[in-house]
């Protein structure tokens, strides 16, 4: 696989359908690739029983981009893939845009889907993101991860 | 040459600015102390030196960018 990055970190909403057509257009060799997993996290409206209105999503510009990149590299090196792709929202995000997008390219799915789930489950835990909820009253900071 | 301290999220907020500047500081926690006036650290507080998670007692160099956030994403830390 090439040295690329395969990590963007956007201001504005994406299709996360779109980028996946596009990517595997432009950046894989047809014919090659058996199994193409993907995960797309959304936002809800709802969170620990309360109503969420909208969410800030902040990040630290630069060890993000490191981190996703070494989350790539960690997967490639585990797994026999052929490419990977992350695409994450920073900003204002509304409920219902896409906020993540895990893609894998391999040969054969059980690759793909390991790697795929490895890939989110390292961002979630390792990439410096911070969530803010909007709620119908005030504001608050994301303390909990959803288990997986 | 100094250090740059910065801080993100609920850790910005709270110590209320999201970058200083040091002429020194000997080790990370001590970065925090004089950042932040000696304010506790929160258990939880993440740190990193030039975008590398380190421990609190890693010595920061002159030049080092000193980074202090909570738990990323909301979720437990696995380094």
């Amino acid at each position: 696989m090439p040295d690329k990055s395969h990590c963007k970190i956007l201001n504005e909403p994406f299709d996360p359908w779109k980028e996946t057509q596009l990517y595997q257009q432009d950046q894989l060799e047809q014919g090659k690739y058996g199994a193409t997993a993907s995960f797309v996290g959304t936002m809800r409206d709802f969170n620990q029983g309360d109503n969420v209105t909208s969410m800030t999503l902040e990040h630290y510009p630069g060890m993000t981009e490191s981190y996703l990149d070494k989350i790539c590299e960690e997967a490639r090196q585990r797994w026999n893939l052929l490419d990977c792709l992350i695409i994450h929202r920073v900003g204002e995000i509304q409920p219902n845009d896409p906020i993540v997008l895990t893609v894998v390219w391999s040969a054969h799915r059980k690759e793909a889907f390991e790697a795929c789930r490895y890939l989110m489950e390292e961002l979630k835990s390792r990439a410096p993101f911070w969530k803010k909820e909007g709620l119908d009253e005030g504001h608050r900071w994301v303390d909990k991860n959803t288990p997986g | 040459m100094s250090i740059t301290v910065k801080f993100f999220a609920r850790l910005r907020e709270q110590v209320g600015h999201a970058e200083l500047t040091l002429d020194s500081a000997g080790d990370v926690q001590s970065a925090w102390d004089q950042a932040t006036q000696n304010m506790d650290m929160p258990d939880n507080t993440l740190c990193a030196i030039n975008m590398e998670y380190v421990d609190a007692s890693t010595r920061v160099q002159d030049g080092d960018e000193v980074a202090f956030f909570p738990p990323v994403t909301g979720g437990s830390h696995a380094r």
